[in-house]
């Protein structure tokens, strides 16, 4: 059919341009020698106005909005870019092909029309034969012939495919659903319908031309063929906001859609095609102008007192405004069901995913010989069996190795079918053989209810994963510092052991000495059972400051908090060494100020860490000149006490190494310094536990001074501290 | 003619007790403080026998060992590593090293003496 009409178009052009030709060449002198002629004509000249004034704007407007739509929505249009379309690719050949025949078929109509009214002038011939009467005139019988088997093909090609595309539209959407919702069981009992599928087209077509004969009847005398043609164009366009809105938007739902044809078709029978019945005389045309009932608001052609414009735009505003606000408006009122956000994915999506979203939401089992089986029933049994058979083998199966059919394969029949019996008839047909289990909003809401969870644990799983990871870097660095403190931990052993065992070998080797030479003589003995016993002694002072450390840096020692006056310790201890500095010959200077405020600190504490300053001091002191001074001052937030000697001091590397644990700083001058090397880690402690610092200022050969900070004691104990004391 | 021995130590009183030990057996003993010093005197003196502290300031016992092997004149001198880490990989460090024995502290006096005449070959 699609071949037939190209040839009939194409004769149309040829006859059409032939008589253009002949006309603007044959009877005038070219485009330039008619329009001439508009000037000596001034009755014609008001139709070379751009706009002819009857219409205005408004009216042009309306008119290239409904041509345009006409393209796209005419039965004839839609049968012939979509039903008949076999490739895709076409449309985008049609879309420049199709916009370049409207131009040439135009190109002579105003030459025509122009000629023709020149011609006849006064004669009173229709205009819509001037392409006929003009050559007739002429007596060009050979081009009258071409331009009539132009019209006669044109009439016959526009009439052939509006109604085959009527009849399908009405065999499919409208007789086989009623077929099958009423007569269900009949129909499966029929073995071939091919046959009654035809019979019903073949009705249907003649139905149809009888309808546009009676239409002709009542209304065409009444109008040209250009207005009949306007009428079923608004008529046509009322589709758009449905087929545009289901393209594009998601939220179009099917009550929107029925409700928006429903006002939009209410609007356009009450304001276009009553009046034209009413114009040819068939209704009483009171109506148009006292409006319906005798309300004038409700005249039909200036309905709600809309005047101004010509009756086609009059009646497109109307009808658009009441079939897109019913379809908005409805569809507004209720979210999509299922199948329709389905479908809306399905348009809307159409270029994004290629991917067959309706087979994906099909569930279900059909055999292949079912389906081929329905599918022979509507289309013929060898029309059916060959269909199949390229179906598989372009799915790259051999023909009858697939028994069930996969989802595809049923799509692909409802597809077969949708065009023979329309696609709400063939999804109940397919139904019927395929064991679907229909997808009711319940599974499609579980369906997405299980994505969501699926999307919620994949969320949780990574949270999870990123827990893990962070919780893995914990651990490592957990291990790592574990791992370091362990080192740290075998580095302390190392070096208690290494401090127990070097008092250890003098003990035994003295020990030995004496016992294995009875005859050893005596200030030889007594040297070194004095040197037993302060070995001794230095092996129980390790002990203790090991294990006094350990408590300390595991945080189980025993602190005694109180107010303390920080002088009366000072004195307390400078009185426990003074013996060492006697004898030393040390000169002990003191600077120490009453009445400054109390601090907080563990009494015993607190003179073990003077005790270690004060001894360090003596030990490093030179033989001669030895002098020591211990300074008590009040800084801003605290006391502050300077233990000072003029020793060695200590090298500016050294600074730090000496408050590290069994970190002692000898002098190639000096021996190893007496000690356990454990005092100054312990004092250090011991401060900063109460808050304060210590530390050492050295210039070495210029003595060492010692420095540590205590804060005060919190204002309100000590007022209390001082009531209790006065 | 008495074999001459130095003890390297920082110690004063494991000095004390060896060299007491050691002069009371007839050697000839050596005293030093320090790593550099026990260096400088195996130069000097050149003892049959160095008892070597590891744990020494300056230059601790591993390294004046290299460099006492690292000198042809004095391969002759004997090394006895003392040390009061008694772990497995510092005595096989000191024996790398071209240490000739190995003593853990505290030591048994027979025992060094032992080990100290073995050394020398007597």
């Amino acid at each position: 059919m699609v071949a037939a009409i190209a040839l009939e178009s194409v004769v149309k052009l040829v006859a059409f341009v032939a008589v253009g030709v002949f006309v603007t060449y044959g009877l005038y002198d070219g485009f330039g020698d008619i329009f001439e002629h508009l000037n000596t004509h001034p009755e014609l000249q008001r139709l070379a106005i751009a706009i002819p004034s009857g219409k205005g704007y408004t009216g042009w407007f309306s008119l290239v909005v409904l041509s345009a739509m006409a393209v796209l929505f005419l039965p004839r249009q839609f049968q012939v870019a979509v039903v008949e379309n076999v490739n895709e690719a076409h449309l985008k050949r049609a879309a420049w092909l199709f916009p370049l025949y409207l131009l040439l078929i135009n190109i002579f109509v105003l030459p025509i029309a122009l000629g023709g009214l020149l011609h006849f002038a006064g004669q009173g011939v229709d205009a819509d034969t001037f392409v006929l009467t003009l050559p007739m005139s002429q007596r060009h019988e050979s081009l009258t012939l071409l331009v009539f088997v132009g019209g006669l093909s044109a009439a016959t090609g526009m009439v052939i495919v509006e109604t085959i595309a009527l009849s399908t539209m009405v065999c499919n959407d409208l007789v086989m659903p009623l077929l099958l919702r009423h007569q269900r069981v009949a129909l499966e009992e029929a073995k071939d319908l091919s046959g009654l599928l035809l019979s019903i087209r073949r009705d249907a077509i003649v139905g149809i031309l009888l309808l546009g004969y009676l239409y002709f009847r009542l209304a065409g005398e009444a109008y040209a063929l250009v207005a009949i043609g306007l009428i079923s164009f608004s008529a046509v366009a009322q589709f758009a906001p449905a087929m545009i809105g289901g393209m594009y938007w998601r939220g179009g739902t099917r009550g929107g859609a029925v409700a928006g044809l429903l006002a939009g078709f209410l609007v356009w029978t009450y304001t276009l095609l009553l009046p034209s019945f009413a114009k040819s005389g068939w209704l009483p045309d009171g109506f148009l102008t006292q409006g319906l009932l005798g309300i004038e608001l409700l005249q039909p052609q200036q309905l709600f007192g809309l005047s101004g414009f010509d009756e086609i735009s009059h009646c497109l505003f109307w009808s658009f405004f009441a079939n897109i606000g019913a379809y908005v408006g409805v569809s507004l009122l209720r979210p999509p069901t299922a199948a329709e956000a389905t479908q809306a994915t399905v348009f809307v999506d159409a270029l994004k995913d290629t991917g067959p979203v309706g087979a994906a939401l099909w569930r279900g089992r059909a055999k292949v010989s079912d389906l081929q089986d329905l599918v022979g029933r509507f289309l013929g049994p060898a029309r059916g069996q060959s269909l199949f058979a390229a179906y598989a083998r372009r799915r790259g199966f051999t023909s009858g190795v697939m028994l069930e059919a996969d989802a595809q394969l049923v799509q692909f029949a409802e597809s077969l079918l949708a065009g023979a019996i329309g696609s709400a008839s063939a999804r109940v047909m397919v139904a019927s053989v395929a064991k679907e289990e229909p997808l009711s909003i319940d599974e499609v809401m579980h369906i997405l209810d299980e994505a969501s969870q699926l999307r919620t644990y994949s969320r949780e799983l990574e949270r999870k994963s990123r827990e893990l990871t962070a919780a893995t870097l914990e651990l490592q660095e957990a291990n790592e510092r574990l791992q370091e403190l362990d080192r740290v931990k075998d580095d302390i052993m190392s070096s208690v052991t290494h401090e127990l065992r070097t008092p250890l070998t003098s003990i035994r080797a003295f020990s030995e000495l004496l016992r294995d030479d009875p005859r050893m003589h005596l200030p030889d003995r007594v040297r070194f059972l004095g040197l037993i016993v302060s070995e001794a002694e230095r092996l129980t002072r390790l002990i203790n400051q090991t294990l006094d450390l350990a408590k300390i840096e595991s945080g189980r020692a025993d602190w005694n908090g109180c107010e303390l006056d920080l002088k009366e310790i000072i004195e307390q201890s400078i009185a426990a060494t003074s013996q060492l500095f006697r004898e030393k010959e040390a000169h002990v200077e003191l600077d120490l100020p009453d009445n400054l405020p109390l601090i907080l600190a563990d009494r015993d504490r607190l003179i073990q860490v003077m005790l270690n300053l004060l001894s360090n001091a003596v030990k490093f002191l030179p033989p001669d000149n030895a002098r020591v001074s211990v300074v008590l001052q009040r800084q801003a937030d605290g006391l502050e006490v300077s233990v000072v000697d003029n020793g060695p001091g200590i090298r500016p590397e050294d600074q730090q190494l000496i408050f590290e644990k069994f970190r002692q700083v000898g002098d190639s001058m000096t021996a190893k310094p007496t000690g356990t090397g454990l005092g100054l880690p312990i004092s250090r402690r011991i401060v900063e536990h109460f808050g304060g610092r210590l530390w050492v200022e050295s210039v070495p050969g210029e003595g060492a001074t010692f420095r540590f900070t205590l804060p005060f004691a919190p204002v309100g104990e000590q007022a209390l501290a001082q009531a209790v004391q006065a | 003619m008495s074999k001459k021995i130095l003890i390297a130590d920082d110690e004063q009183n494991i000095v004390i007790s060896i060299e007491f030990l050691l002069r009371r057996e007839g050697f000839a003993v050596l005293v030093a403080s320090d790593g550099e010093e026990a260096l400088a005197k195996v130069r000097a003196e050149r003892p049959d026998l160095v008892l070597l502290d590891v744990m020494m300031p300056k230059m601790n016992g591993f390294d004046v060992c290299q460099a006492l092997r690292a000198d042809p004149d004095l391969s002759s001198t004997r090394i006895l590593m003392l040390t009061a880490k008694g772990r497995d990989t510092e005595v096989s460090k000191g024996l790398g090293l071209g240490a000739d024995g190995y003593m853990t502290k505290p030591f048994s006096t027979k025992e060094l003496l032992a080990e100290v005449r073995k050394l020398l070959g007597m």
